[in-house]
C-alpha cells in the first residue's frame, strides 16, 4: 500500500535544483510531486515520479546521493476537517508524521497529501481500518 | 623479506660505533666544505674534532627550511657540481623550493634504503609495483622507482594522474604492489568503482603508501576497499626522500628508520631541548652517509616519537611512530592546537563518512570559528532533514570532545571537496595572521 518516492541531497547552491530537474527532464521522467525541506546549508528534495528506477539511475549517475523512502499517499476529502479527521485518527494511535506534502493532482474530488510516518505498516492498517482511502504506488505514479 | 640482513639486524652497540664514525666523517666534511655549516659551528664556538661521541650531535647547531632556502639554489651542496649527477626540488608552496643535490653514490645509498623499504613493505623480487608517485622534481617518483630496480621487482612508471588509465593498466598488467599517497589511493578505489571495476579482482597484495600523513583509520578504509595490506612510508627530499623511514608489514606499528645512515631526535620544538624515546615532539634527523647534500639536525617540522622497542620482523632498527602533524600545518584555533589529522581521526570514527574533508578557519568579530566540511555519502544520507542535523551534531560534539573546541559542521555534496592527485590539501586558512 505504499508509494516510492526519490529523495536528494542538495548543497544550497545557485541552479543545483535545476541540475535536478534538467537531467529528469533529459531522460523523459515527468514529476508527480515535490516538496524541499531546506536548512541554511543543504537541502532534501524529495519527488515522487512516474518512472523511480530511473529516476535514481540517472541522478546517480550524476553524482548525485539518492535514496528511495517508503511514504503513504492518502485521499483527503475537500472539505473542512477532511484532514484533521487523518491526523486524529493517527495522534490516537500514536503515530508519528515525519513530514507530509500535497500531491498536485485530485483524485475525483478530492485531494491528495503524502505522508511519511514513524510507522508506515501501522499507519496503512489504521487509516484503512478507518475508512481513509490510501493510494497505490502503481496508481500514484500515473495519475 | 629483509633486503639488507647485516645493516637492518645490527646489534645495537655496533651500529652505534658506525653511526659515531659516519657522524664524524659528515660533519669534518660539513665544516670543510658548505660555509653555512662552518659558520654554524663557529658560531655555537665548535670544531669537527669536538665531537667525540654520539651523544656530541646534541650540541650541533639546527638546521631550518629557512636556512636551506637562504642558500637557494645550491649554497648547501658539499661537492663540485661536477660530481652532481641529480637534482630534486620540493614544491615552493611556501615560499622559494628546496633544492637538493646526490652524487652518484647517493643515488646509490638512496637506491638501497628504497629497495630495504619495498621490501618491507612486502615486495620481492617477484612483484609488480604500480609506481603512482609523481615523476619529477618531487623525489616520490624516482625514489620508489631507483628501489624497486635495485630491489629486482618489476615497475610499472605510471606517476600520478590520467586515473582511468592508470585503472586499465591495473586491470590488464596484474600489478601486486600499489605505491603512492594515500589520498590518490582512495582516489583510485573510487575511480575503479566508477567503472565497474573491482579491486577484488586484481592481484594487488600490499599498498606503500606516503608523502602525506595518514590516520590509522584511514589505513582500514584503504586496506578495505583495495583489499590489501598498506603500510606507511616516511621521506622528505631534503633529507633523502622516501625511503628515511617504512613500517613493516608484519607489525604495521611504526616506520624503521635506517640508523646506519640516518641519526633521529625528537625535540621539543618551542624549547628545542631533546627530548627520551616515547615522548612526542619535532623529528629532526641528522644524514651519516651523504655526499652532495648532507643535513646536520634538520628540523623536519614533522611531529611523532621514537619507539625503541624490539620489532617482530628482527630488524634492530628503531622505529618512529605515524606523523601525527606538522609544526608549521599546526593550527591555533582561539589558543589550541588543532592538527588536521586529529580531525581526520574523529571523522573516521564515525560510521558512513568519507575520509574526504576540508578545514577552513576564518575570524569573525575576532574569533577564530572552524569549519568542517564534510560529504554526505550514500551510506549516511536520510531524507529526513533532522536525522542528517544529527549526523552533523554528531561530528561537532566529536571534535568538541576531542579538541575541545566548537566546529561548524557543513554536509557537502559527493565528490563536491577536490580531489588531490598528490598532496592533498585540506586547510583553507582565510584568517591572513
Amino acid at each position: 500500500m505504499q508509494a516510492e518516492q526519490i529523495s536528494i541531497f542538495l548543497e544550497n547552491k545557485a541552479g543545483r535544483l535545476s541540475e535536478v530537474t534538467e537531467i529528469l527532464s533529459d531522460n523523459g521522467v515527468n514529476i508527480r510531486a515535490l516538496a524541499l525541506a531546506d536548512t541554511t546549508d543543504f537541502g532534501v528534495l524529495r519527488l515522487i515520479v512516474d518512472d523511480n528506477a530511473k529516476a535514481e539511475e540517472v541522478l546517480k549517475n550524476a553524482g548525485f546521493t539518492v535514496r528511495k523512502t517508503n511514504v503513504v499517499a492518502v485521499e483527503v476529502k475537500d472539505q473542512p476537517g477532511g484532514l484533521h479527521n487523518i491526523l486524529r485518527t493517527l495522534h490516537k494511535a500514536q503515530i508519528n508524521v515525519e513530514y507530509m506534502y500535497a500531491f498536485v493532482r485530485q483524485s475525483g474530488n478530492n485531494a491528495v497529501m503524502i505522508f511519511r510516518f514513524d510507522q508506515p505498516d501501522e499507519a496503512v492498517k489504521i487509516l484503512s481500518e478507518n475508512g481513509e482511502a490510501i493510494i497505490k504506488g502503481d496508481m500514484l505514479y500515473s495519475m | 623479506m629483509i633486503y639488507d640482513i647485516e645493516y637492518e639486524t645490527m646489534p645495537r652497540e655496533a651500529l652505534e660505533s658506525i653511526q659515531l664514525r659516519r657522524l664524524q666523517a659528515t660533519v669534518s666534511r660539513a665544516y670543510a666544505t658548505v660555509p653555512y655549516y662552518r659558520k654554524k659551528f663557529e658560531g655555537a664556538g665548535l670544531k669537527p674534532g669536538d665531537i667525540t661521541s654520539l651523544n656530541d650531535l646534541q650540541q650541533l647547531p639546527f638546521t631550518a627550511k629557512q636556512d636551506l632556502r637562504d642558500n637557494y639554489p645550491f649554497g648547501m651542496f658539499a661537492v663540485p657540481m661536477d660530481n652532481v649527477v641529480r637534482i630534486h626540488a620540493s614544491s615552493g608552496t611556501t615560499g622559494k623550493p628546496t633544492v637538493v643535490g646526490y652524487t652518484s653514490r647517493d643515488i646509490n645509498t638512496w637506491a638501497e634504503l628504497m629497495a630495504r623499504a619495498l621490501a618491507a613493505g612486502g615486495a620481492t623480487r617477484g612483484d609488480i609495483i604500480h609506481n603512482a608517485f609523481g615523476y619529477g622534481l618531487f623525489t616520490g617518483g624516482l625514489g620508489v622507482h631507483y628501489g624497486a630496480e635495485k630491489l629486482g621487482a618489476s615497475v610499472i612508471p605510471i606517476s600520478g594522474g590520467n586515473t582511468k588509465r592508470q585503472v586499465l593498466i591495473m586491470k590488464d598488467f596484474g600489478p601486486t604492489i600499489l605505491t603512492s599517497t594515500p589520498s590518490y589511493a582512495l582516489h583510485l578505489a573510487e575511480a575503479a568503482e566508477e567503472m565497474g571495476v573491482s579491486f577484488k579482482d586484481l592481484n594487488f597484495r600490499f599498498g606503500i603508501f606516503g608523502a602525506e600523513p595518514w590516520s590509522e583509520n584511514m589505513r582500514r578504509e584503504i586496506e578495505e576497499k583495495l583489499n590489501i595490506t598498506a603500510v606507511d612510508i616516511y621521506g622528505l627530499s631534503e633529507v633523502i626522500g622516501p625511503g628515511v623511514s617504512i613500517e613493516c608489514h608484519e607489525a604495521k606499528s611504526g616506520m624503521h628508520i635506517p640508523e646506519d645512515h640516518f641519526i633521529a631526535e625528537i625535540i621539543d620544538p618551542a624549547t628545542k631541548e631533546v627530548l627520551p624515546y616515547g615522548e612526542t615532539g619535532e623529528l629532526v634527523i641528522t644524514s651519516i652517509t651523504k655526499e652532495a647534500f648532507p643535513v646536520i639536525r634538520y628540523r623536519t617540522r614533522d611531529i611523532t616519537s621514537l619507539n625503541a622497542e624490539p620489532c617482530v620482523c628482527g630488524r634492530t632498527m628503531i622505529r618512529m611512530n605515524k606523523i601525527s602533524g606538522r609544526t608549521d600545518d599546526m593550527l591555533i584555533i582561539r589558543g589550541v592546537n588543532v592538527f588536521p589529522s586529529q580531525i581526520e581521526s574523529v571523522l573516521m570514527e564515525i560510521e558512513g563518512v568519507e575520509p574526504h574533508y576540508q578545514l577552513e578557519v576564518d575570524r569573525k568579530d575576532n574569533l577564530d570559528t572552524l569549519t568542517v566540511r564534510v560529504e554526505v555519502s550514500q551510506g549516511v544520507f536520510s531524507d529526513e532533514v533532522k536525522e542528517l542535523q544529527r549526523f552533523g551534531g554528531t561530528i561537532a560534539k566529536e571534535i568538541k570532545e576531542l579538541l575541545g573546541i566548537s566546529a561548524i559542521v557543513k554536509l557537502a555534496e559527493p565528490k563536491s571537496i577536490a580531489r588531490s592527485e598528490g598532496k592533498a590539501s585540506r586547510v583553507i586558512d582565510n584568517r591572513n595572521i
